[in-house]
């Protein structure tokens, strides 16, 4: 019987015919060159046009458009905190008015925290997992499309928020009451709550995403004993958010409910509580720290494997540190907190946990230690900035022990030395490696490398002038400069600090600026990368470079944690996957535990319906503030566009029913 | 698979070697060897958090409440949450049997525990809205309201997508285009229902027996 006539008929449901009917011409396993490589090719490319271009699944498509929109806003946030610099220059300055300023150091702090750093270490992870797991795709193509979606909308309404001076003013983590209906009418407050809203959506599902691309795709024989220290961070990483990020969304959904439908959870005359709203964040913000920072441990230990030449020393107490870090991390939410009413006992509790942390991270860094000292070391940009690192975050962590204990903390409490601390942690911690990860995976990515010279000079002078603007405000703290000030009085003793502050953020203008130029020259002009330039041991290095759409032509088989670094031991065994369909985008999908082969799948193919989604999702969440009934029927469009996201097309089914083979 | 697991499989990825041919492998697996079974688990793991910290915050309103929970409200009345307690608990044996009609391939029983599903879900949401009256308070009201109204609205927002997720699988089921692997949809959609009942039974007991202790 025919398909379209079972699916006319009652008869028995009985498409499977008993075996994989797929045409053996049409199976992948043959080398590059061959028919069935290219035929992958042209299954896994974008389809064409504009409307191609907006349908686009693969992870590597998805993944740049995530990258560089992250690092747009890292640039534009980085514009702001330039405009603060250059209004603190001076005393008595009155380049930006007080409204203009709140509204710059929250969106500063907004943009940076939920838009810049724990995006773009997702976005690191769509593009390069299935890579270094030696798959073609994510798990959810078209949920990581929609994710995306979500992120760069969000981003543009916080931005264009901003621009029709609607931007959010009170503080990156908006404390209530001053963020409540009270202290801040208007729609300014709704636009920050609902910024967190667009992000969370993206960031839980490329969470779910990166869980089970890294449980069920890794490449056959890929234990997790074998699996990259750069997958376990993202491993761990989605687990944090999938278990932190909640909190704050159940908070800005709360504040925005409060906001628009006189909800009281954070009114206290009507039995709410302000003290709720802090729980709820930091039970998400101190997390949040570590999702910025566990990503990079993850770049870390790629480059110096790679650069030292030789594997990370201690493999198993890395994994598990990692995965002590995270869960002490759950655990640090109060020491935000110590200048509130919490309970005493408490407050030592958050104190010893601060301070156990450490170990953790101890561990990994001497374990990082011993391989760079027992490895041949090959001194280029990404290791440069690997090595600041380690200079700028053990001074960060110096300073977070500090504050981690209550009779100190108390003390500097929102003053500059905060400031400082947590810029020492954030760029220290996350983006000295992630600008190491640029240069390292650059080649891959475009194929061309990034210029040394104009390297060393950006990771130079982003060292130095690091240090000269954030370095002086430990001083400016312990001197009693509060943090959110727009502007101070010439006889606070504070003139000279700041202007070397200001000095020192105009050096790290310069140092990015040298990083664009790097990379538009680099782009089309650098030297050819070749498949592997760094000599690296991980999968992602066996493609092309930029690789191919499908990523390999036949997926490897992989006997060791070093692939590439690893020779034959026998011959006769398996060193490849083949039989994939070449004509639609099947998958091998593994064992949690063993990565034994278990099943073929089929990925969802390109498609507009994420996008037109995401459109509905953003039209419902910014409606749902200007007009409260938006709150319910805003969701209809986006349940019919998701309806039409999931219903299958008669022609692919017909093409999946030849593959079926039931279990 | 044995091929893989007897040897030492030991061969970089260029290309040496013998293939390891998976043509032959099935085109889907049902449980925790789908895609579609981890990615339900992070949703219910992530929905499951967000129930956690709404019942956190009722506790933590409760206990810093200056005035005797809740709040001069007068206690929620039982009659149509417990009637949802057991619409729910008996919802789980129509879920188990689709379950396992889609388990065993078998499109009519499939077909039609599909229909019985979506029937209870669709009498638990007229419950569910008899519930709200029985709150004798508005979310507007106090802290109080806001908590509980907020519980309860989570907890229906679920309800209503896991009710029209099983409508658009049944419709599909009707009218196709069908595949096997479909079957493990009505698997999935059965687990994410044991999560919505499961869910319901500590948020019932937060907001119908909490105010009463």
């Amino acid at each position: 019987m025919t398909f379209d006539a079972q699916l006319n008929s009652d008869a028995p449901f009985n498409f499977d015919p008993g075996r994989n009917q797929q045409p053996e011409d049409k199976r992948d396993g043959p080398p590059w060159g061959s028919p069935q490589a290219l035929e992958l090719e042209r299954t896994w490319r974008e389809p064409p046009g504009l409307v191609g271009w907006l349908s686009a699944v693969n992870h590597k498509s998805v993944g740049k458009r995530f990258i560089i929109t992250a690092f747009c806003v890292f640039l534009a946030a980085g514009l702001l905190a330039a405009a603060m610099r250059l209004q603190l220059a001076r005393p008595d300055n009155h380049l930006l008015g007080p409204d203009l300023y709140n509204q710059i150091f929250t969106l500063h702090g907004t943009a940076m925290m939920f838009l810049f750093a724990v995006p773009v270490m997702q976005a690191m992870a769509v593009y390069l997992l299935p890579l270094m797991l030696g798959t073609r795709s994510t798990a959810f193509p078209r949920m990581t499309a929609y994710a995306y979606w979500m992120y760069l909308f969000g981003a543009l309404m916080i931005f264009a928020a901003f621009f029709l001076r609607a931007g959010p003013d009170a503080g990156w983590f908006e404390y209530v009451p001053l963020s409540g209906p009270e202290y801040t009418p208007g729609h300014r407050s709704d636009y920050w709550a609902q910024l967190i809203s667009f992000t969370e959506v993206s960031g839980l599902l490329v969470s779910v995403d990166v869980v089970t691309t890294v449980f069920k795709l890794r490449a056959p024989g890929m234990t997790l004993a074998r699996m990259p220290l750069f997958a376990w961070a993202m491993l761990v990483t989605a687990f944090m958010i999938i278990f932190a990020m909640p909190a704050v969304m159940t908070a800005s959904t709360m504040l925005l409910f409060d906001r628009t439908f006189s909800f009281h959870f954070f009114n206290p005359s009507d039995g709410g509580d302000a003290l709720l709203w802090q729980h709820l964040f930091w039970f998400f913000g101190h997390p949040e720290v570590y999702f910025i920072f566990i990503p990079a441990l993850g770049f870390m230990s790629s480059i110096i494997a790679t650069f030292a030449r030789r594997p990370i020393y201690g493999h198993p107490a890395m994994v598990l540190s990692l995965i002590a870090t995270a869960f002490f991390s759950f655990g640090l939410w109060v020491h935000h907190m110590f200048a509130t009413s919490v309970p005493e006992l408490g407050k030592a509790f958050f104190t010893a946990m601060s301070m156990m942390i450490a170990i953790p991270s101890a561990v990994q860094i001497f374990c990082w230690i011993v391989t760079l000292a027992t490895g041949r070391l090959n001194i280029r940009a990404p290791l440069l900035f690997v090595l600041g690192f380690f200079f700028i975050l053990t001074l960060g962590g110096l300073t977070g022990l500090i504050l981690g204990s209550v009779p100190l903390d108390l003390q500097v409490h929102d003053t500059y030395f905060v400031v400082a601390h947590l810029h020492y942690v954030l760029i220290g911690g996350a983006v000295f490696p992630l600008f190491g990860a640029f240069y390292y995976w650059f080649p891959k990515i475009t194929g061309r490398m990034l210029d040394e010279t104009l390297g060393r000079w950006n990771f130079w002078l982003f060292f130095i002038g690091f240090n000269v603007t954030f370095y002086p405000m430990h001083h400016l703290g312990l001197r009693g400069m509060p943090r959110r000030v727009y502007t101070y009085p010439a006889d606070m003793g504070w003139n000279t600090l700041n202007l070397v502050s200001s000095i020192g953020a105009a050096i790290i203008a310069v140092s990015v600026l040298l990083f664009i130029v790097n990379v538009l020259k680099s782009r089309r002009a650098g030297a050819p990368a070749g498949d592997n330039p760094w000599g690296a041991p991980t999968l992602e290095w066996a493609t092309t470079s930029p690789p191919a759409w499908c990523n390999f032509a036949a997926i490897p088989v992989v006997s060791s944690r070093e692939p590439l670094w690893q020779g034959a031991r026998d011959a006769t065994s398996p060193g490849h996957v083949a039989g994939l369909a070449t004509d639609v985008r099947e998958g091998l999908v593994t064992t949690v535990v063993d990565a034994l082969p278990d099943h073929r799948y089929v990925y969802p193919s390109p498609s507009i319906w994420p996008f037109i989604a995401a459109l509905a999702t953003t039209f419902w969440f910014i409606g749902s503030f200007y007009m409260p009934t938006a709150m319910a029927w805003g969701m209809i469009p986006v349940i019919i566009a998701l309806t039409f996201w999931f219903w299958p097309a008669q022609d692919e089914t017909r093409k999946h029913l030849l593959l079926e083979k039931r279990a | 698979m044995s091929e893989l697991a007897g040897t030492p499989a030991s061969v970089p990825p260029e290309r040496r070697g013998t293939a390891l041919d998976v043509a032959q492998l099935p085109s889907f697996g049902f449980s925790h060897r789908s895609l579609m079974w981890w990615g339900t688990l992070g949703v219910m793991a992530i929905e499951g958090t967000v129930f956690a910290m709404v019942i956190m915050s009722y506790f933590y309103l409760r206990t810093n409440a200056a005035d005797e929970w809740p709040l001069g409200v007068p206690v929620p009345g039982l009659l149509w949450g417990t009637l949802n307690v057991i619409i729910l608990l008996v919802s789980g044996i129509p879920n188990h049997l689709a379950k396992k009609s889609a388990e065993r391939y078998d499109l009519g029983t499939t077909r039609m525990w599909l229909v019985v599903c979506a029937a209870f879900a669709v009498a638990f949401v007229i419950v569910r809205l008899l519930e709200f009256t029985q709150l004798h308070c508005r979310w507007d009201s106090n802290a109080y309201g806001s908590v509980v109204w907020g519980l309860l609205g989570l907890h229906t927002l679920h309800l209503v997508t896991d009710l029209y997720d099983t409508v658009v699988l049944t419709a599909l089921f009707f009218t196709g285009p069908l595949e096997s692997k479909r079957f493990v949809d009505v698997s999935e959609n059965a687990v994410y229902w044991y999560f919505v009942v499961l869910a319901w039974l500590p948020i019932y007991a937060v907001i119908y027996w909490a105010p009463r202790l």
